[in-house]
């Protein structure tokens, strides 16, 4: 028998207790994940600036541009304030694309994102501040609503099911699944032509002007409310569905059932271990859906003629008002950037796992 | 007699923000056919790494494997003959059964690879296999991995390694997943065949007590080392080392626990 | 013969689904003040069931069908748990009887503390504690396990898996109860672990003087750590007696079989065709 007497290693008699040698650091450890928020703060500039890129590009790329379409709506210009146009909308042609390029990303740094030829040379970014806070506050809102009533309600499904409550999966599935343009419509014809609860359209009434008072807001309001109501019916059900198939993944879990034996209150078992655990899957598919909400928004302003960036982008597009269109396209691309790190972030807090990157 | 050799093994993996982990550190023993080996350790103690390098999922950061002699080829024929040559028996039977398939598919598939027999014998080659693990052929060729309760899927999973008849096994915690009372019998299956076939096997596992008795030799790893080594009763009955002490004293014994081995299990057979 | 501190009777559990399975028939069991008693059988044999179903922690398709069971508490009261109503049922659960589960693993809640997941018992069962007081209590109990105050802030993946079920013993110690049941409690585990966590059990049940009921499939470790050991087989216990009985002398053929499927460490050879 060979047996090989205790070796040059003198650690065999304590530190075989791989019991007691933790997984990953205590030691040092801290409460925000800066590495983590590092990593993502990266990859978010990198994002960033393809997007801006990318924006560069892309009108550029179109056929046929704004001055001509400008020049055929406007007979008496003459050739020379042609020239002048094209120059000061950066389109002048003795500029090779590189030196468009600096130029473009100097004016950006500056704030600067040129005229708006549809709306009378004014500053895009004067035109785009009039209508951004109306599809901030809408939209904004109502996705907010949607998925805060979406979650609360997928987690109390998930929570009782097989019982009556199930059958609030399929009826919010079906409603997500109308077309929105059908929906909206159909909104309008019940609740604002046969009824006449709502109006039909615009963010306030004719003859009154945007200013801080009661009048103004209530307006506001009554004018939100409709297009706020289907935003919310038409993306519930996908929010709802989510939640409750992660609760039911989630209800198996061990810690779940300790939970129950250990005597917590089915409150607290269901919001503090069950729901708390499942809504992790969800913020991350709430960032990755901003994009659509965004986009979403088109159809929602042009069925309700509200005065935001989607009815904006449209009408920009048929005049191909180039600068006002990257200008709303940047918009766009910042808000999806913006709610992606606040997700991130989020995510991080909600989810203690996420904070080692080193795994 | 066919040797494989792991000779001075060294495997170091680096572990991003951990530096270099040490998983093997001058590891050596031999497989001779016709000779069970059983390798004892913890998890973490680097008996898997042993396995990943003996099946060349993994590379020797120093030293090197040598059957009959002759270094492992990386690749091409070489490396399918020597895989042809060792086959593994995993813990998990059921993830190592494909569930769209048939039984008789699993058994027929390295017969075909390998060209083992002629077209017109594999079925009866299939049915001889299943024979030889004990599972009436006409009942389970045809049935999914699902069908068959867990002992019978690591039956599958051991005629399955013995298609390609090679002259090593390595049977990696075979029936850790399986329920008490039906491992001893794949594990009397496993011996018989080592024995009728000539088979080297390296048996794999974190139980001293069915290491001590299905074993010829057995290797104590700890940490990526060997600490002891030597013929099984010595090593389990009349340990050296101190790690190999404490194993075997945090190991339930009964005999030891009521004194004597008395009862109807003293001394049987 | 101790005094008794659970009382079993004719207990029955049915899963009901087409066509039902019989998952426990017709159990009686009397544990006594103080005693482990360990209750093996394979997977599937409804021991698990078993100990779920006292909790009355089972969830559907499973039906409690017959039997009683009365817990003797300290105090003296006789408590007939399947009479409980689902408030009072809370209350009794963790209170009196605690729980081990198997894969520490999971048991834990990803994404809270450990200090947090333990306070939550006092939280709920001592409404009257103060905070201070809930926070001194978790770290003596954290002390006790030798996992250490310190870890109060830990989150369950930073733990081994060792500490994880260490921290799980506190909790299952943290009202003191009269009864602990552990279901596998340290079988994902390395022996080494694994015996340092038994010898922990061994001594808090001297100190704290709870009663065990230790569920496994691993006979011999029972026949060390067990009083008395029940054999269940296809939901019915086939043979309940002390540990050296069932050692030496077993009646029922199963438990023979059991004790045969085994190799032994340092006994005899021969179990095995070599």
């Amino acid at each position: 028998m060979t047996a090989i007497q205790p070796q040059p290693f003198t650690d065999d008699s304590d530190s075989v207790d791989a019991d007691t040698t933790p997984t990953n650091a205590v030691k040092g450890h801290s409460r925000i994940p800066w590495r983590f928020l590092g990593g993502r703060a990266l990859f978010y500039l990198f994002t960033l600036w393809a997007a801006i890129t990318i924006n560069f590009f892309l009108p550029r790329m179109m056929k046929g541009d704004a001055v001509t379409q400008y020049l055929a709506r406007n007979r008496n210009v003459t050739p020379e304030a042609a020239e002048a146009l094209r120059s000061l909308l950066g389109l002048d042609t003795d500029k090779t694309l590189l030196q468009q390029y600096v130029e473009y990303l100097g004016l950006l740094l500056r704030g600067d994102l040129g005229v708006s030829l549809l709306h009378g040379l004014r500053p895009v970014t004067e035109v785009i501040s009039q209508s951004l806070p109306w599809t901030l506050g809408l939209v904004g809102f109502a996705t907010l609503i949607s998925f805060a009533i979406g979650t609360i309600g997928g987690a109390i499904v998930g929570w009782r099911r097989g019982s009556k409550l199930d059958a609030l999966i399929p009826i919010t599935t079906f409603l997500s699944t109308i077309p929105y343009f059908w929906l909206g419509l159909l909104a309008i014809a019940l609740f604002s032509v046969n009824l006449g609860w709502f109006p039909i359209g615009k963010a306030y009434g004719v003859g009154i002007s945007p200013e801080l008072s009661f009048e103004f807001i209530g307006q506001v309001i009554h004018h939100g409310t409709l297009p706020a109501l289907t935003i919310v019916i038409a993306s519930l059900g996908g929010w709802m569905l989510g939640m409750r198939n992660m609760m039911l993944t989630v209800l198996d879990e061990d810690y779940v059932m300790v939970a129950q034996a250990k005597g917590m209150p089915n409150n607290r078992v269901l919001w503090r271990y069950a729901a708390r655990n499942a809504v992790l899957p969800q913020i991350q598919s709430f960032a990755l859906s901003i994009g659509f909400i965004v986009g979403g928004t088109i159809v929602m302003e042009v069925v309700f003629s509200y005065p935001g960036l989607g009815k904006l982008l449209l009408d920009a597009t048929n005049a191909k008002d180039y600068a006002l269109m990257q200008g709303v396209f940047l918009v766009i691309t910042l808000s999806v950037l913006l709610a992606n790190v606040l997700a991130d972030i989020a995510y991080a807090f909600l989810d203690p796992r996420t904070r080692q990157t080193e795994d | 007699m066919s040797l494989l050799e792991f000779d001075a093994v060294t495997k170091i993996y680096s572990v991003r923000g951990a530096g270099q982990i040490k998983a093997l550190d001058d590891v050596s023993f031999t497989l001779k056919s016709g000779h069970t080996t059983g390798l004892v350790g913890q998890s973490g103690s680097g008996k898997s790494t042993i396995a990943k390098i003996l099946t060349q999922l993994e590379t020797p950061t120093t030293g090197e494997v040598r059957l009959g002699g002759k270094p492992i080829p990386r690749r091409g024929k070489g490396l399918r003959s020597y895989r042809q040559q060792l086959r593994m028996v995993f813990q998990d039977p059921f993830a190592s059964l494909n569930p769209y398939h048939s039984i008789g598919y699993h058994i027929q598939r390295p017969l075909q690879l390998d060209n083992v027999v002629p077209k017109e014998q594999l079925d009866d080659e299939v049915r001889r296999l299943l024979g030889r693990v004990h599972l009436e052929p006409n009942t389970v060729i045809d049935r999914r991995p699902h069908e068959l309760s867990g002992g019978q899927r690591q039956r599958v999973a051991i005629a399955r390694a013995l298609a390609s008849r090679p002259q090593f096994l390595v049977a990696d915690e075979p029936v850790s997943m399986l329920d008490v009372s039906i491992r001893l019998g794949v594990l009397n299956l496993l011996a018989d065949l080592q024995r009728e076939e000539g088979l080297g096997v390296l048996y794999i596992t974190h139980d001293l007590a069915t290491a001590r008795h299905f074993s010829d030799e057995i290797i104590v790893l700890n940490q990526g080392r060997v600490v002891e080594r030597g013929a099984a009763d010595d090593v389990i009955l009349r340990p050296q080392n101190p790690y190999t002490q404490r194993l075997r004293a945090a190991s339930p014994d009964p005999d030891r626990h009521f004194g004597s081995a008395t009862g109807i299990l003293g001394g049987t057979q | 013969m101790g005094e008794s501190l659970l009382s079993v009777r004719d207990f029955s559990v049915v899963y009901d689904v087409d066509p039902p399975v019989e998952a426990v028939t017709n159990v009686n069991i009397d544990l006594r003040r103080g005693e482990i008693l360990g209750l093996a059988g394979e997977s599937g044999c409804g021991k698990t069931t078993l100990a779920y179903g006292v909790q009355r922690l089972l969830k559907a398709p499973a039906v409690i069908t017959s039997g009683s069971v009365v817990f003797h508490d300290s105090s003296g009261e006789d408590i007939e748990i399947n009479a409980l109503d689902p408030e009072d049922m809370r209350r009794f659960r963790w209170d009196k009887i605690s729980m081990v589960f198997q894969g520490a693993m999971n048991s834990l809640n990803p994404v809270a503390t450990i200090g947090s997941q333990l306070e939550d018992v006092f939280e709920v069962h001592r409404p009257t504690h103060t905070k201070a007081q809930r926070r001194t209590a978790v770290g003596e109990l954290l002390e006790i396990v030798k996992v250490g105050a310190q870890r109060y802030r830990s989150f369950p993946h930073e733990l081994s898996g060792g500490m994880r079920q260490r921290v799980m013993i506190a909790m299952a110690l943290a009202l003191r109860p009269q009864l602990m049941v552990m279901d596998e409690p340290t079988t994902a585990l390395d022996v080494l672990v694994q015996r340092e966590i038994l010898r922990q059990i061994s001594a808090l049940r001297h100190e704290f003087g709870f009663s065990v009921i230790f569920i496994t499939h691993d006979l011999p470790l029972l026949l060390e750590i067990s009083d008395r050991i029940a054999i269940m087989r296809d939901g019915e216990i086939v043979e309940l007696d002390t540990a050296e009985q069932i050692w030496t002398n077993p009646q029922d053929d199963y438990t023979k079989s059991l004790l045969a499927s085994f190799p032994r460490l340092t006994g005899e050879k021969g179990l095995v065709s070599r």
